[in-house]
């Protein structure tokens, strides 16, 4: 949570110094396509990697701008921006959690579902244990991570353990899909229900078992431009960017499907 | 790091009681920036209750998780202070009345996790207690115990964080009590463990209370250590700070009735016990 609320100061921070930034280079003119300044995302813990990448490559299509990002749960994010966090651009692990913003009057126009992410289970590399699939982790001794039920990524593991007809006992519901990966990667637990992008991500770190009821728990990603977006067109852009073919090649190679 | 050790609240007796008599004229310099500083600290507190759902307050008290999370944040604190009694008076009186070599190195050592990020310390752990760290490993294998993800694992977590508050009270105590009384018991014949128990320990309670009691409420409010370590499970590891945290993802009005909780029963410790034991004296 501190690592949570320091990113926080240092995103408001950052736009303080930009919003006095903004007042002198506004003025030199809005040359190069009228994108200046800083674009604040706050975007899901699983778009990390994708985002990371994006946002250096918006930088670069955009010279003059800064994109600084606020990664963590979906809800989190919510909270913090129903509850006044500046930001320009909220991207999300699930409609349910956009939906939460947009009545609150936080988004500007309606959000797009950008790109789509389905569960694998992460396990050591090499897959010691043979999980084969959802039923495998209900096996007597095998310590599984799930991500809570109030996050994206725990409600699509509901979802698939509810369609295979499996009922496990975790050892422990993590606040986000980073967490669950992490307890994998450190040998906490032997599987976690996580995105196929963060297993991925993870490289040779984990294996990532494929199984068929993931395709019945999808995650649809919306990204909106918010309503006290500071700074509107930069946010505008940065939006039509991750739509844009440069933007989807990023996201397709990081193992997202399109929408 | 010496600095702890002098620092302690029990050093209040040596000092001159004249002070709160001279206060009466107090610089404006100091006065407004004193106030400032109170109210910078009181601040949240109070925007925690101006924002709390009076009206559904006695629902979400009753939902089962509550009392749930706020039994286990209970029980593992008081575990965890008894842990550091156990563990943390007899290291708080090496440190205050045996000289041996190294003894400032060992003093900076027992207060690093004051000033650790509460989430190194939970890393830190798993490296040590995980199922694969220096010695879990071999519980794991020769005994088949494993710590992260149980109770034990959220005892552990707590009183890592907890025990420097203990041990720098009980050290300053024992530097400020009056050791007379010690070598009096020894010339009575009284052996070095009864000397301890019958008569240093009694002179140190106010300072031992004070540490107890810091410690148990900075094991309540433990949250980076106990989620990285011992994870986050209802009823077995999900202490209050954690269903705080958790709560805030999905309703912020239920993060704000468990903050309540949280801090009602802080408050309420502190000054009651604080009061009692320390003024007292």
């Amino acid at each position: 949570m501190r690592a949570r609320v320091v990113r926080t100061v240092a995103v408001a921070a950052t736009l303080a110094l930009a919003a006095c930034g903004d007042g002198g280079s506004t003025g030199a003119g809005g040359s190069a396509g009228g994108v200046t300044g800083t674009v604040t995302v706050f975007a899901a813990a699983s778009l990390t990697e994708s985002f990371t990448r994006i946002g250096r490559d918006f930088e670069a299509a955009n010279p003059g701008t800064a994109v600084v990002f606020n990664f963590a749960g979906s809800s989190a994010l919510a909270t913090q921006i129903t509850e006044g966090a500046p930001a320009d651009v909220f991207a999300s692990a699930s409609p349910r959690t956009m939906a939460t913003v947009g009545e609150a009057g936080g988004t500007d126009g309606e959000p797009t579902v950008f790109v789509r992410n389905q569960l694998v289970v992460a396990v050591a590399p090499g897959n010691p244990e043979g999980v084969r699939g959802l039923a495998d982790l209900t096996r007597p001794g095998l310590k599984v991570a799930l991500c809570a039920e109030q996050v994206p990524c725990g409600a699509a593991a509901r979802t698939a353990l509810d369609t295979a007809r499996v009922t496990l006992t975790p050892v422990t519901l993590e606040q986000d899909v980073k967490g669950a990966l992490s307890k994998v990667r450190l040998g906490e637990v032997d599987a976690a229900l996580v995105y196929r992008t963060d297993a991925r991500a993870a490289g040779a770190d984990v294996t990532a078992v494929e199984f068929p009821e993931s395709a019945r728990a999808v995650n649809d990603y919306p990204i909106a431009v918010l309503a006290d977006a500071p700074n509107p067109a930069g946010a505008r852009a940065f939006v039509a960017y991750v739509q844009s073919a440069p933007g989807q090649a990023v996201l397709t190679e990081a193992g997202f499907q399109a929408p | 790091m010496t600095v702890a050790g002098t620092g302690s609240p029990t050093g209040r007796e040596r000092r001159p009681l004249g002070v709160r008599g001279r206060a009466g004229g107090v610089p404006v310099a100091l006065l407004l920036p004193a106030v400032l500083g109170l109210v910078f600290l009181v601040l949240p507190l109070v925007g925690l209750l101006a924002r709390t759902p009076w009206s559904t307050l006695p629902q979400r008290l009753a939902e089962p998780g509550v009392l749930t999370a706020l039994r286990l944040s209970l029980l593992t604190a008081t575990l965890a202070t008894l842990l550091c009694l156990m563990l943390g008076v007899p290291l708080a009186w090496l440190l205050a009345r045996v000289e041996f070599p190294g003894r400032r190195l060992v003093r900076a050592l027992v207060t690093v996790p004051l000033v650790l990020p509460p989430v190194v310390g939970g890393v830190a752990l798993l490296l040590v207690f995980g199922r694969r760290g220096l010695l879990g490993g071999w519980l794991d294998s020769t005994f088949g115990i494993t710590l992260p993800f149980t109770t034990t694992g959220v005892v552990l977590a707590e009183a890592f964080v907890a025990m420097p508050f203990l041990v720098i009270a009980v050290e300053g105590a024992l530097r400020g009590a009056d050791r007379r009384y010690e070598e009096a018991a020894a010339t009575l014949g009284a052996g070095r463990w009864t000397t301890f128990t019958h008569v240093t320990v009694p002179l140190v309670a106010p300072g031992l209370a004070a540490g107890a009691v810091l410690c148990w409420a900075r094991a309540l409010g433990e949250f980076g250590a106990t989620i990285t370590f011992a994870g986050n499970y209802p009823g077995r590891t999900q202490t209050m700070p954690l269903a705080v945290y958790l709560a805030l993802e999905t309703d912020l009005q239920s993060a704000v009735v468990l903050s309540l909780i949280l801090l009602v029963v802080s408050v309420a410790i502190l000054a009651g016990l604080r009061d009692r034991w320390i003024t007292a004296s």
